[in-house]
């Protein structure tokens, strides 16, 4: 459509006789409130008292709710399991407790907008906007009594105490500033460690059972099992064992050694048996939700997937990192040994990892 | 003794050595081995075998090959021993419908006794597991409950949920929900690791262990719900979502309703 309008079709400007038509009015003009509409309650006494009796009884209601609540926790045993439609088999105490207390708080809740809505005045008030300045009396009477108080304190007259107040002052955030020492010390290396780390070839450390507590023999673990193992000498009763087992999990596999493509995580492995860090990469969650049949690991907080038969190379997901993994050998007696720490720092990435 | 040394040179005498030497190991090893249990001789057994490798025949030998050998389409079963297949035919996953990322357990066509037939014939290619007695797997002690739910939650709720409700794996493959399964099949599950899930042989995982899990799993499946509804009982994700969808989905609809509703005497 044409945005040009030909004369024909502008409104008329002139009145048929000839003379100006009245200009319109302020087309912006404050409208003002609609009239005031009365409701049915307002004008019928009647269904007022019909209003008011419906919010007495939401009220009555809800009292009777808390009673039953009450009752029904005298009265019902915890364990008493009965079938209610939709939610199947559920406590009938629990169910009695919730109902009855969700009634008493809703017919309280229904009761005052009932009540609201229909018996509280509803006469619209307006109240207009006035500048939020202060008037002019005011904010001379502030700035003289501000002038005075700077007087009588002496502040511009004796120097010596206001420099030393402003020095005081100064200096009182860095007490602040010492505290924040209190979020170090850096942990330095202590990242790059778990409690491998104290193996070594001379005192190295076996790996124990997580199900049962023995240290763990090669023969033990057969193709296509799983099995999980922590460090000898760390007892689920020690202190720090949360600590220490979410550095020190380890995941026990063993993938038929013509199927490990990655030929250096062989050679970390005992004839096929490969030791990996249960942490995951990206943000530590534990991870072991491995198909024994593709050797792939899920990690369940965000789908990152390692290839265990791959040195843990990370075939999708957000993880940044394959999995640690942790050479393993045989000591004369047959149990799997750990001669040192995981070849890389365990869990998520940071900012001085190498 | 002279002549023997004076042959010992002979063109023949390092074959006659070797051949001494292959006997004695041989007579040595049929002296000392441990017999193998003379299973196979009694009639009832070799029966049974011979009856389940027709069976083989006729449902199991166009993907696992006329010798149970294994084809492209199907695995070897040498060696996967009786509980494998008694876990596999008895849950309905074999024979397979079709081939994907996971075959799923479906309806049982096969009755007990074909299917011990078809176990023994397989057992008979190898050893391997074995199919478990029932006091394997039914426990009597209440403490296996509480020992089992531990066990279950280092080695199994990783891919079944920590309620046995089973869970999502990578490319279409999943950890089966365990509500169902009878004692027998979890743990035979457990011995064999069918599919993509991993074994727990009695080497890493004690028989007991075992029979605890079981215990577990089956009073988490029996269990009732207190607070009914479980929502898969997969804890917040689904909790969160019925109240965030349904719990204030009902309040934004009353609150929608009182504000339609005027209470003005002159409806408009």
């Amino acid at each position: 459509m044409s945005q040009d309008m030909s004369e024909e079709n502008l409104p008329e400007r002139h009145g048929s006789e000839g003379h100006e038509v009245e200009p319109h009015a302020d087309p912006f003009a404050d409208p003002g409130l609609p009239p005031h509409e009365v409701r049915r309650t307002d004008i019928d006494e009647r269904a007022a008292r019909r209003a008011e009796r419906q919010v007495a009884l939401l009220f009555t209601v809800s009292m009777i709710a808390t009673i039953a609540f009450i009752a029904s926790y005298v009265a019902f045993d915890i364990d008493k399991i009965v079938f209610i439609w939709p939610f199947g088999h559920v406590s009938i105490l629990n169910f009695a407790l919730g109902i009855t207390l969700g009634v008493a708080l809703f017919c309280i809740g229904a009761g005052a907008v009932h009540w609201a809505r229909t018996l509280m005045s509803d006469v619209e008030v307006a109240d207009e906007r006035h500048p939020i300045e202060a008037s002019d009396e005011v904010r001379a009477k502030v700035i003289a009594d501000f002038k005075q108080g700077a007087d009588e304190s002496a502040f511009g007259r004796r120097k010596l105490l206001r420099t030393t107040l402003i020095g005081s002052m100064a200096l009182v955030p860095l007490s602040g500033v010492v505290l924040l020492r209190d979020l170090g010390p850096l942990p330095e290396k202590k990242l790059e460690h778990t409690g491998w780390d104290k193996a070594t070839p001379a005192s190295p450390i076996k790996l124990v059972s997580m199900n049962t507590d023995e240290p763990l023999k090669a023969e033990d673990i057969q193709v296509g099992s799983l099995v999980f193992a922590k460090p000898q000498g760390l007892a689920e009763s020690a202190e720090n064992f949360q600590e220490a087992i979410a550095t020190d999990a380890v995941m026990l596999v063993r993938i038929a050694p013509q199927d490990i493509k990655d030929r250096a995580s062989g050679k970390l492995g005992f004839d096929g048996i490969l030791a990996y860090s249960k942490i995951c990469t990206h943000v530590g969650c534990p991870i072991s939700l491995y198909e024994q049949q593709t050797h792939h690991v899920l990690c369940p907080c965000h789908q990152s997937t390692f290839d265990l038969s791959d040195g843990a190379r990370v075939i999708f997901g957000p993880a940044g990192h394959p999995l640690p993994q942790l050479a393993i050998k045989t000591d004369t007696d047959g149990n799997l040994i750990a001669t040192g720490d995981f070849n890389a720092p365990v869990g998520p990435s940071y900012w001085e990892r190498a | 003794m002279k002549k023997l040394s004076a042959r010992r040179r002979h063109p023949l005498a390092a074959l006659v050595v070797l051949l001494f030497a292959l006997a004695a190991t041989g007579g040595l090893y049929a002296a000392f081995a441990p017999a193998e249990k003379a299973q196979a001789d009694s009639s009832s057994q070799s029966l049974a075998i011979e009856q389940g490798k027709k069976l083989f025949a006729v449902g199991c030998s166009s993907c696992h090959g006329l010798n149970g050998q294994g084809t492209s389409d199907g695995p070897s079963l040498v060696g996967v021993g009786s509980a494998a297949v008694d876990f596999q035919v008895g849950t309905g996953r074999m024979p397979a419908q079709q081939p994907g990322a996971q075959v799923p357990a479906k309806r049982n066509i096969y009755p007990q006794d074909q299917i011990d037939q078809l176990a023994a014939y397989v057992a008979s290619l190898g050893p391997g597991p074995v199919t478990p007695t029932k006091d394997q797997y039914t426990s009597s002690d209440p403490n296996d409950v509480a020992a089992g739910g531990e066990l279950f939650r280092t080695n199994c709720s990783q891919c079944h949920n920590f309620a046995g409700k089973g869970g999502a794996l990578t490319n279409g493959k999943y950890a089966p929900a365990l509500d169902s399964t009878s004692p027998r099949h979890i743990y035979e599950a457990m011995q064999t690791g069918p599919q993509n899930m991993p074994s727990f042989p009695d080497s890493v995982m004690p028989e007991k262990q075992k029979r605890q899990i079981v215990a577990y799993v089956r009073h988490t499946a029996e269990a009732p719900s207190p607070g009914g509804m479980d929502l898969g009982s997969l804890g917040p994700v689904t909790e969160g979502l019925f109240g965030w969808i349904f719990g204030l989905g009902v309040l934004i609809a009353v609150a929608i309703w009182v504000a339609a509703h005027t209470t003005k005497a002159k409806k408009s």
